[in-house]
């Protein structure tokens, strides 16, 4: 799998190359600027990209600018983006083009390489990849009574929770403590809920998560 | 017609009013020529620090009422008390300047004032009975007289300037000081403190590496929980300092990120082009973010919205909620504390909330860019 990667504190950038290098990435090119992270997603076209929300000359949020930026040139591109903190604010801003591939996570969770390869792949396949801490500060809101969003059930929103997390129906069979057939049901009932229409599964799943995250 | 009948009366009752007044003013002005050779006995002291509190009280009066004769607002130029003991005390009311205009009144007040009053008197029956005349000559220059001495002046209103300064002064380097200490206990405790045990795991599973690989592993993984955590709260820390997201996308983009975390549905307006200045940006985020935090806790609101507007080098910022109202500045800790960040920059913050709601929470801040 061909990656790009935008870090640009070089103890980092290299612990990153060495990770993924370890793990059957092929690294095209790995960048330390907003610049030339946006001239080498748009020249390489790598099946996914590994992006630091800060980055030189700014310091300010470059990496996420030229990360959308890019998805603006080339729909679809996968980009997982890392950051020191997460906001809500951002992760909408991946979500808003609705067409997935994107993921958000802490840079923490580097640490947990096992859990990291896999929502790396995860979105290079489409998916999304919300960090824990989104989804939690998400819980904790309450929604306005009229959005579809709250009608559903405690353990349809742990599910949809899950999947905004990036984690397979297997995953989130395991974690529930509940066969898969559980919860392809309750995905589906999601799915109705928020008035989704049948199409591809991770589409459909994007959507949910995306109505999740602006509820 | 009636109108100029009420007129008429009411500057002779002024006119009745002032003539003890300023036959008091006269006793004062004797007191105070008295007592400055007697502050060589002693006795002088409390008999200035007496007479300049006894003139305050009838200076104000007439700010208030000569003021409102000529149509005029006549603020007080009075510094807030300074504490401390007797002499300190007097020593603050004496190098005041508005101590000195009010002699200076006191002295005009007792002599040609007085004349004026009873003139005034005689002046206002006659007004009663020849109601052609134009009214109450002489209470309008006793009037005239009384503002333009007890009007603040521009030493007066600097002198209360330098004073509020000072104070806000004095509180901001207090809350930085205890700000600074609150950020070097929690790293003490907090980050340093799991980097010690993170190294210490390291070093017991880099020791049993060869003895014992499964408890090194188990070491291994408490080290990157430590870590974690560490993060986790340096994370916090950071927060708590400077929001990364107010660097990021400016104040607006900052709030809009707070409110989106809001239990309660927070609107987000504003009217601001371009950045604010550093400090400014800040005050007023955290001013805001107390703001909103206070709502949240207190409110018990259904929907509440934010506006920001920066015109004519004022940055103005609203909070408004339909809860419970209520909110009193004198009482709450957390008005108190947005009023005090604000003061620093010389802003102010401006509480409305009748009980029933709903809420309106007006912070300026001045802001030239």
């Amino acid at each position: 799998m061909r990656v790009v990667i935008a870090e640009d504190l070089a103890l980092l950038r290299d612990g990153l190359i060495r990770l993924l290098e370890a793990h059957d990435f092929e690294v095209l090119e790995a960048v330390d600027n907003g610049p030339s992270l946006l001239r080498a997603l748009t020249t390489h076209r790598p099946d996914v990209a590994v992006v630091d929300v800060r980055l030189p000359p700014t310091f300010t949020d470059e990496g996420l600018r030229a990360a959308i930026e890019a998805r603006a040139q080339l729909p679809g591109l996968p980009v997982l983006v890392l950051s020191q903190y997460v906001e809500q604010l951002y992760a909408r801003e991946l979500l808003a083009d609705r067409s997935g591939g994107v993921g958000y996570l802490l840079k923490d969770r580097v640490f947990n390489v096992g859990q990291f390869v896999d929502a790396v792949r995860q979105v290079a396949a489409g998916g999304t990849a919300m960090d824990p801490e989104v989804v939690a500060q998400l819980l904790s809101r309450r929604s306005a009574a009229d959005e579809p969003i709250t009608t559903l059930t405690p353990r349809e929103r742990e599910v949809l929770g899950l999947m905004a997390e990036g984690r397979s129906n297997a995953a989130i069979a395991a974690r529930l403590f509940i066969t898969e057939k559980a919860v392809s049901k309750h995905t589906n009932s999601i799915f109705a809920r928020l008035a989704l229409p049948p199409s591809e599964d991770d589409n459909r799943r994007v959507l949910a998560v995306l109505a999740y995250l602006n509820g | 017609m009636v109108n100029d009948f009420v007129n008429r009366i009411r500057m002779l009752v002024w006119a009745l009013l002032a003539l003890p007044l300023a036959a008091f003013c006269t006793v004062l002005f004797v007191l105070a020529v008295a007592g400055f050779p007697l502050v060589v006995v002693w006795v002088g002291i409390p008999l200035l620090f007496a007479t300049i509190l006894t003139l305050r009280p009838i200076a104000n009066i007439h700010r208030r009422y000569a003021g409102a004769l000529i149509g005029r607002e006549v603020g007080s130029p009075y510094l807030r008390r300074p504490s401390g003991n007797l002499l300190v005390r007097m020593r603050g009311l004496l190098i005041e300047p508005a101590t000195w205009r009010d002699f200076a009144w006191v002295a005009v007040n007792g002599t040609v004032g007085l004349v004026l009053c009873i003139v005034g008197i005689v002046e206002g029956i006659l007004d009663l009975i020849f109601w052609w005349l134009p009214p109450g000559m002489m209470v309008r220059v006793h009037a005239y007289l009384a503002c333009a001495l007890l009007a603040p002046n521009e030493r007066t209103s600097l002198a209360q300037r330098v004073q509020q300064l000072t104070e806000s002064r004095a509180e901001t380097v207090d809350t930085s000081a205890a700000e600074l200490r609150r950020i070097e206990r929690d790293l003490h405790d907090g980050a340093q403190a799991r980097l010690v045990a993170l190294g210490m795991s390291l070093g017991l599973a880099e020791e049993q590496l060869a003895r014992d690989p499964d408890n090194a592993r188990a070491l291994l993984a408490e080290a990157r929980e430590t870590s974690s955590a560490a993060l986790a709260e340096l994370r916090d820390l950071v927060r708590g300092i400077h929001p990364p997201v107010l660097a990021d996308r400016g104040l607006v983009g900052a709030v809009r990120a707070l409110c989106l975390a809001s239990p309660i549905p927070v609107e987000v307006t504003d009217e601001l082009s371009g950045r604010l200045p550093a400090p400014v940006e800040s005050a007023a985020y955290f001013a805001l973010a107390e703001a909103v935090t206070n709502m949240i806790k207190h409110s018990g609101a259904s929907t509440a919205s934010v506006h920001i507007e920066h015109r004519e080098g004022l940055l103005r910022m609203q909070v408004r909620d339909d809860g419970a109202g209520g909110a009193d500045e004198s009482l709450g800790t957390g008005l108190r504390g947005i009023a005090r960040r604000l003061s620093a920059f010389d802003g102010t913050l401006d509480v409305t909330s009748p009980v029933g709601g709903p809420t309106v929470l007006t912070m300026t801040l001045p802001c030239t860019s």
